[in-house]
């Protein structure tokens, strides 16, 4: 995405960054995450390092810094800081982030109320309902065995996750597009499993909230 | 080009003021060169009651000096509206029982308190009280203020921070943002500890409760998550206090005063002091006198807990909330920070260490923590101060209605702030030319549980088969924490007009006629402050000067000194009935210039008499 403009204060060509070289002045904001934070677009990312960029992007981007000036730059501070609040929560989270990638790959992502079971997961899926039916209709013999595949369900997750960051790792290695579309069909259909997971540990939860109440 | 530019951002710099607008007492503080202070009244204290009082001429009375109308007029004089602030009259049923205020009819979007023969609204009360700092800081700091920064619970919604903000404009300020109380409190704290860690604020008011966590690391202080009841505070003990008192009374009188406004607020700032007092001592006596009759109670300290235990929980849920949704455990939060007045009782500062397992930090003086922390905030505006940065957060998710009443969220809570979302919209019927867009603040699912916040028309789409417009909308929350609503058209790539329906509060216009009216009103004008102040020195001159022309040493002076001293007066004289007050004072200082002579010798006369008297 070219993001290259004319400074819109002074008229100095091709500013393709925050601030115009020429007369300092705060340019609109470029809305690609990846590029507000000056990083390639990787999966892997270090969260220190994320978070020292968000701290020096946001003393100088926060409208704060910009109650003394312009209409435009302080417009342009509320957008640009927006942004950044918005990339800094997508990139900071690694399963946000990898949506986000797909996204910007013209991947669909499968929606998140989608309720087509993975066929791997049927049995449990078929435990699990019968079980949340029992505790419906006040049966509270089955809180143990609901708790035990809610923590089976979150092993699941996380051995997921550690499959996610291997595969990150694989992605950021690909020498091109191509290759790398390649990953990101297998991580996402990982993503896509693990939704469906979490989608079930929030009904549990749900569920077990509801009756505490 | 750049060579030639010179940045005028810090010539003729205007100061910004901190107010904290709080429940209970309200202040005004600004950035010393030593760091931030609180400004005294003229009674020497910084807390102004936040009580105005409506008087027969029209006028108002705020502060210390209208809490003694509470007992004379309690049906002309308001005390805590900051509840009533962005709410309708369906928000506050319950509490207006105890308010001796009448509320008048149509208040369903903001209410409307009958005060004689006018009825205000909790903005236009507000400003009063703000009026009021904005004199005092006027006067302590001899110059005009005119920009502030405001500080607001942590929770408030969407429609209360408008309120604030409305408030604002119509006492004449600027109210450059709307900062968070507990935040603007680590602020303060931040100033005096300089260490990186993890902080809670428990901030417990007059009538709102807010938990902020933040992480505080080189300069900035990250929010991360916030939660709150801006209904839980002092108020609910005091109330809680005196229906029971009301009760005790009644029996022991044979007579219900629960309806009589005037003995109400009598038993309620009994049973304020009393609860004062049991803060630093184990007994404390409630007395009661009211027309004759009395009622005395030893109050003992465990007793009063016991009363106020469930009041004091209601603040843990919200706490553990927080800790929750920041990701963190009691033990990975370095320090809690105590702020507001209600964080004196014992009761509560037990129940946050038995929370947090750790002792609260009470160093900081409850009361003035938070305007402090905005005068910080205002000096982090101005550009005075530039190693600090805040990054709060919504404390509220925000979302819209959509097919079967539900409610899909875009922003999420505790998302840092500025934040936007945008969302594409499209028509269900050919040419269909205008899309309501129902927007909800608040964390449940369904849109009838849901807080509504406003509604969007996108008006005069162009005519299109049902399906085809593509309408791109942009939800954005400012900084402030208050949401802007932008949309256009994607066929067109044109702004698309949005014409916004608060559900709470004033429309635009009503506060710009509020805004209108009270300038006409404002003989607290800071200008005309000035001039006023010129014309009572001229005065003082003119007596002077009159006075002089009687006494011998007027003739010690030649007729030349004497045309100077008459032609200064005749050209004060000239200015005295004009609005400049530079130009009074010009002619003030010309006059003094040409009587100085004629004033020392006075003083001579005078001495040389008294001289001759000794001798004798």
């Amino acid at each position: 995405m070219s993001t290259e403009h004319n400074c819109w204060q002074c008229g100095t060509p091709d500013v393709a960054s925050l601030f115009c070289r020429y007369c300092n002045s705060l340019q609109a904001p470029i809305p690609n995450y990846y590029e507000f934070f000056g990083l390639n677009c990787q999966l892997a990312l270090n969260p220190d390092h994320l978070q020292k960029q968000f701290y020096q992007l946001s003393r100088l981007l926060h409208p704060d810094r910009y109650t003394r000036r312009s209409e435009q730059e302080k417009h342009y501070s509320l957008q640009a800081s927006s942004i950044l609040n918005d990339a800094y929560r997508v990139l900071r989270d690694p399963i946000r982030r990898s949506e986000y990638v797909l996204n910007q790959a013209g991947f669909e992502i499968g929606d998140p109320r989608n309720k087509e079971v993975p066929p791997e997961l049927l049995e449990e899926v078929f435990e699990l309902n019968m079980a949340l039916d029992e505790l419906r209709m006040g049966d509270t013999e089955v809180l143990p065995q609901l708790d035990e595949m809610r923590q089976h369900f979150l092993d699941m997750m996380a051995e997921m996750d550690g499959e996610l960051e291997s595969q990150f790792l694989t992605h950021d290695a690909q020498p091109d597009d191509e290759a790398r579309r390649k990953v990101l069909t297998g991580i996402r259909a990982i993503l896509n499993r693990r939704r469906y997971i979490r989608n079930l540990v929030d009904e549990v939860d749900k569920q077990l909230t509801a009756r505490n109440a | 080009m750049s060579t030639f530019q010179i940045d005028f951002s810090s010539v003729n710099k205007k100061r910004i003021v901190g107010i904290d607008l709080g429940t209970t007492n309200s202040l005004i503080a600004f950035m010393d060169l030593t760091g931030p202070e609180v400004i005294p009244g003229a009674d020497g204290s910084a807390l102004l009651p936040s009580i105005v009082s409506l008087n027969d001429d029209g006028t108002f009375t705020t502060g210390a000096a209208a809490r003694r109308l509470l007992i004379d007029r309690p049906d002309r004089t308001v005390y805590s509206v900051k509840r009533l602030m962005g709410r309708g009259v369906d928000d506050v049923r319950n509490e207006l029982r105890l308010f001796p205020f009448h509320i008048a009819a149509g208040s369903e979007q903001v209410i409307r308190l009958q005060l004689g023969d006018r009825q205000l609204t909790p903005p236009e009360i507000s400003a009063q009280v703000l009026r009021e700092l904005k004199h005092r800081a006027e006067e302590f700091l001899g110059e005009e203020i005119t920009q502030a920064v405001i500080t607001v619970p942590a929770y408030f919604n969407d429609a209360q921070r408008q309120a604030t903000k409305d408030a604002g404009r119509i006492a004449g300020l600027e109210v450059l943002r709307l900062v968070n109380e507990p935040t603007a409190a680590s602020l303060a704290y931040g100033l005096d500890k300089r260490k990186d860690g993890v902080v809670a604020v428990y901030d417990l008011g007059g009538g709102t409760f807010d938990i902020s966590i933040l992480r505080l690391k080189e300069g900035i202080f990250e929010v991360l998550a916030t939660n709150g009841d801006t209904h839980l505070g002092g108020d609910d003990i005091d109330n809680r206090m005196l229906s029971i008192a009301l009760e005790d009374i009644a029996t022991e009188w044979g007579e219900d005063v629960s309806t009589n406004g005037e003995a109400v607020q009598t038993i309620r700032q009994a049973v304020i002091e009393a609860k004062e007092k049991l803060s630093f001592v184990p007994t404390a006596a409630l007395e009661i006198h009211y027309q004759g009759k009395q009622y005395l109670r030893e109050l003992r300290r465990d007793l009063f807990e016991q009363l106020i235990k469930d009041i004091v929980d209601r603040t843990l849920g919200p706490c553990r909330q927080a800790m929750r949704d920041a990701g963190l455990q009691p033990e990975q939060i370095d320090e809690v920070v105590m702020v507001g007045g209600s964080t004196r009782i014992p009761l509560v500062r037990s129940a946050v260490e038995t929370l947090f397992r750790a002792k609260p930090h009470t160093d900081l003086n409850p009361d003035e923590v938070v305007a402090l922390g905005a005068a910080v905030q205002a000096a982090i505006l101005s550009g005075d101060v530039q190693d600090k940065l805040l990054l709060d957060v919504t404390p509220l998710s925000l979302g819209i209605e959509t097919m079967g009443g539900v409610v899909s969220k875009l922003i999420h809570r505790n998302s840092t702030i500025p934040a936007s979302a945008t969302e594409v919209f499209t028509t269900s019927v050919d040419g269909q030319q205008n899309v309501l867009i129902h927007v909800l603040q608040g964390e449940r699912e369904l849109v009838k549980d849901g807080r509504s916040l406003a509604r969007f028309d996108l008006k005069d789409l162009a005519p299109v088969p049902a399906g085809m417009a593509r309408i791109e909308v942009r939800f954005l929350i400012d900084a402030n924490g208050i949401l802007n609503v932008t949309a256009r058209d994607l066929r067109s790539g044109k702004e698309q007009s949005v014409e916004v329906k608060p559900s709470y509060g004033l429309t635009d216009e009503q506060v710009e006629a509020m805004v209108l009216e009270s300038f006409e009103k404002a003989e607290d004008d800071f200008q005309a402050r000035q001039v006023r102040e010129a014309r009572v020195e001229a005065d003082t001159i003119f007596s002077a000067v009159d006075k002089a022309r009687s006494n011998d040493a007027w003739h010690t002076l030649d007729s030349e000194e004497q045309a100077a001293v008459d032609l200064a007066l005749n050209e004060l004289h000239m200015v005295y009935h004009g609005e400049d007050h530079l130009l009074i004072r010009d002619r003030i200082e010309k006059l003094d210039n040409t009587t100085r002579r004629l004033a020392e010798n006075m003083m001579n006369t005078a001495v040389r008499a008294a001289l001759k008297g000794t001798k004798v």
